[in-house]
């Protein structure tokens, strides 16, 4: 039995009872609170790359950095939910992508109100995470597999709909490039899309942390059995999970179209990666039950500081993609490492 | 199947409707038989054992009778009245707590997650029914009273979460959580296999609590002294079959025993 995590704090022994070596006891703080250290390589990496180069810490450059990284942000937290449950979703940026066509289409072509063509976006992201959903609880299809499938489904299915014909914004009801207008925050410009993204940060932790819905979410992560027999329907909580991933998904359609400026079916179906990325990075376990979208916003953060560092470096796109790869590898053995506290 | 429960039966009121009785259950897995044709009933107030041989068939009984798994043929009759519980928290609605021989807690949740988990407690007005925020303090402030009222002091900080307790500790926290919920029946697999001589006591002496209180106790042990020193009947499962019905006073651990491994016949 450790003295560390039981011993009463009255004890005053209790201090000098624990044993671990500095490395044991880091692993057990970054064990507890697993957005601690992707918040402090963020903080290292603003200040290397400000050091290196003055322009990166301009307020223009700070502002430009959270707008690059507002869609794949926002699709993470959609990822995190699902990564929360020990899954996947390789789709995430297809089902993007096809609600952005949906909303674009139906919006410029038919005459539709904006803020309809809006709900019927939502309605298009929320269907996709339903059907992922049912192939994962009702087929008990592996996330990876399922969410495979329905990445090549809903892609085809954007090109198909769209004739492969990209939306300009131009053509588009001001409210769905509304996303890509920015407004002054305190001496920097922010964008609404920003804004959009960090709401949904917001919903999101506040609905993991603080309701039996997170609770549950958790404990499904982390064992599935174990969930069962405490009396939690299992696959009550992993559709709820895919159909509010859907749901993300569509806002991160909205923020997209106002990012780019139009709707393109060839743009975003490969952030899947990214989104993954965002969150391991993020310190969130592909293992399901350990993380937090706090985390995976800082993951997201830390991606767009290295691209945006190294190009003001003047570094070569291979290189931003080589040392994103490396932060991932770095990560995960981390996590590794992290998880192996008293298992 | 043996008649021996009604010859030898204890001192519980055998006249008594039983809380909880199994006829004739059946649970097969692909091949191999789980249980093949079980009996067995809970009287009020009383401490029930069920020993037996590993692979005797005490899980998948008690899993059966807490809606962990469905039987493929038999019935359940709780109070008298047939039940068909088709997941754990069937049965928990109906008042039934079970601690798992597998303990059944998230590892990554703390502990008051842990005893609430599945009943969480929401606040009041529309912070609760609008927002679902839950009562987070108020569940801690009660889990910390369940873990006391238990006699465990070691566990007072209910915020550390539950993978970063030693064996016995989770195994506390979860009987902690079935003798908090437990109104109607508790049952009890193996919960004292990782405990220490002093919190093993504590469990046995909470068994006695539950029984005072009117809440009938199914336990599952390996231990024969416990079994012997609790029980009021002992019920010896022997390959998926009940092999008999004993008490404390009607045999030695001896005779029981050789009861669950087939030396001798009820
Ligand atoms: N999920 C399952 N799948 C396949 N076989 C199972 C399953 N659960 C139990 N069994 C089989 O059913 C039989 C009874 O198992 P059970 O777990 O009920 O035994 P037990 O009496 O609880 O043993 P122990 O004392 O080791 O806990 C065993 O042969 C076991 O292999
Ligand atoms: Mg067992």
């Amino acid at each position: 039995m450790s003295a560390t995590t039981t011993a009463p704090p009255a004890d005053p022994a209790a201090e000098f009872l624990d044993r671990r070596s500095p490395l044991e006891r880091a692993r057990g703080v970054l064990h507890r609170y697993p957005a601690l250290s992707p918040a402090i390589v963020l903080v290292l990496s603003v200040v290397v790359f400000g050091m290196l180069n003055e322009r990166f810490l301009a307020p223009a450059n700070l502002s430009l950095i959270t707008q690059q990284v507002a869609v794949v942000g926002t699709l993470a937290v959609a990822q995190t939910l699902i990564i929360l449950t020990a899954g996947i979703d390789l789709s995430v940026g297809s089902v993007m992508v096809l609600s952005s066509m949906v909303v674009a289409q139906v919006a410029s072509g038919s005459g539709v109100p904006a803020a309809l063509a809006l709900l019927i976006g939502l309605a298009t992201g929320v269907a996709c995470g339903g059907l992922n959903g049912l192939l994962v609880t009702r087929l008990s299809l592996p996330p990876f597999i399922a969410t495979l499938g329905t990445f090549s489904v809903f892609t085809a299915l954007a090109l198909l709909y769209s004739h492969g014909a990209t939306v300009r914004g131009g053509d588009m009801p001001a409210l769905l490039t509304w996303t890509g207008t920015t407004i002054p925050v305190g001496g920097v410009r922010v964008s609404t899309g920003v804004m959009l993204m960090l709401a949904a940060y917001l919903v999101a932790a506040y609905a993991l942390s603080r309701t039996a819905w997170g609770k549950h979410v958790y404990a499904v992560g982390d064992d599935k059995e174990a969930a069962r027999l405490s009396g939690i329907s299992i696959n009550r909580v992993l559709i709820s999970v895919y159909l509010a991933a859907g749901a993300i998904l569509a806002l991160a359609a909205w923020i997209q179209i106002g990012r780019a400026n139009a709707a393109s079916p060839n743009v975003g179906v490969d952030m899947n990666l990214d989104s993954i990325t965002a969150v391991v990075i993020g310190g969130t376990s592909l293992f399901g039950g350990r993380g937090t979208v706090w985390g995976t916003l800082l993951g997201a953060l830390i991606v767009g500081v290295f691209r945006n560092g190294l190009s003001l470096a003047g570094l070569d796109v291979l290189y931003q993609t080589l040392a994103v790869g490396i932060l991932v590898i770095v990560a995960v053995s981390l996590d590794q490492w992290i998880r192996k506290v008293r298992r | 199947m043996t008649t021996a429960e009604t010859s030898v039966n204890g001192t519980p009121s055998p006249v008594a409707t039983p809380v909880l009785r199994a006829r004739g259950l059946v649970k097969t897995y692909g091949h191999v038989v789980g249980l093949d044709g079980v009996d067995l009933e809970l009287y009020p107030g009383e401490v029930l054992a069920i020993i037996g041989d590993n692979g005797a068939g005490k899980s998948t009984l008690i899993k059966c009778l807490t809606g962990a798994e469905i039987p493929d043929q038999g019935e359940i009759l709780l109070d008298g009245e047939r039940v068909h519980f088709k997941r754990p928290q069937d049965a928990r609605a109906a008042g039934i707590e079970t601690v798992y021989q597998t303990l059944a807690v998230a590892p990554s949740l703390d502990i008051a997650s842990n005893l609430y988990l599945g009943r969480e407690v929401r606040r009041p007005g529309l912070l609760g029914s609008v927002l679902r925020l839950t009562d987070r303090a108020g569940m801690r402030k009660a889990a910390r009273r369940h873990l006391t009222d238990l006699g465990i002091s070691t566990l007072q900080d209910v915020t550390v979460p539950v993978e970063s307790l030693s064996g016995g500790q989770r195994q506390a926290v979860a009987v902690a959580r079935a003798a908090a919920f437990g109104s109607k029946v508790v049952v009890l697999d193996e919960p004292t296999a990782a405990l220490g001589v002093r919190e093993s006591g504590q469990v046995l002496e909470l068994v006695r609590t539950l029984r005072d209180k009117g809440v009938p106790v199914i336990i599952i042990s390996h231990n024969m002294p416990h079994v012997f020193e609790i029980a009021d009947r002992i019920h010896v499962q022997r390959l998926g079959r009940r092999a008999a019905t004993i008490t404390p006073r009607s045999h030695t651990m001896t005779e029981a025993v050789a009861l669950m491994t087939g030396a001798a016949e009820a």
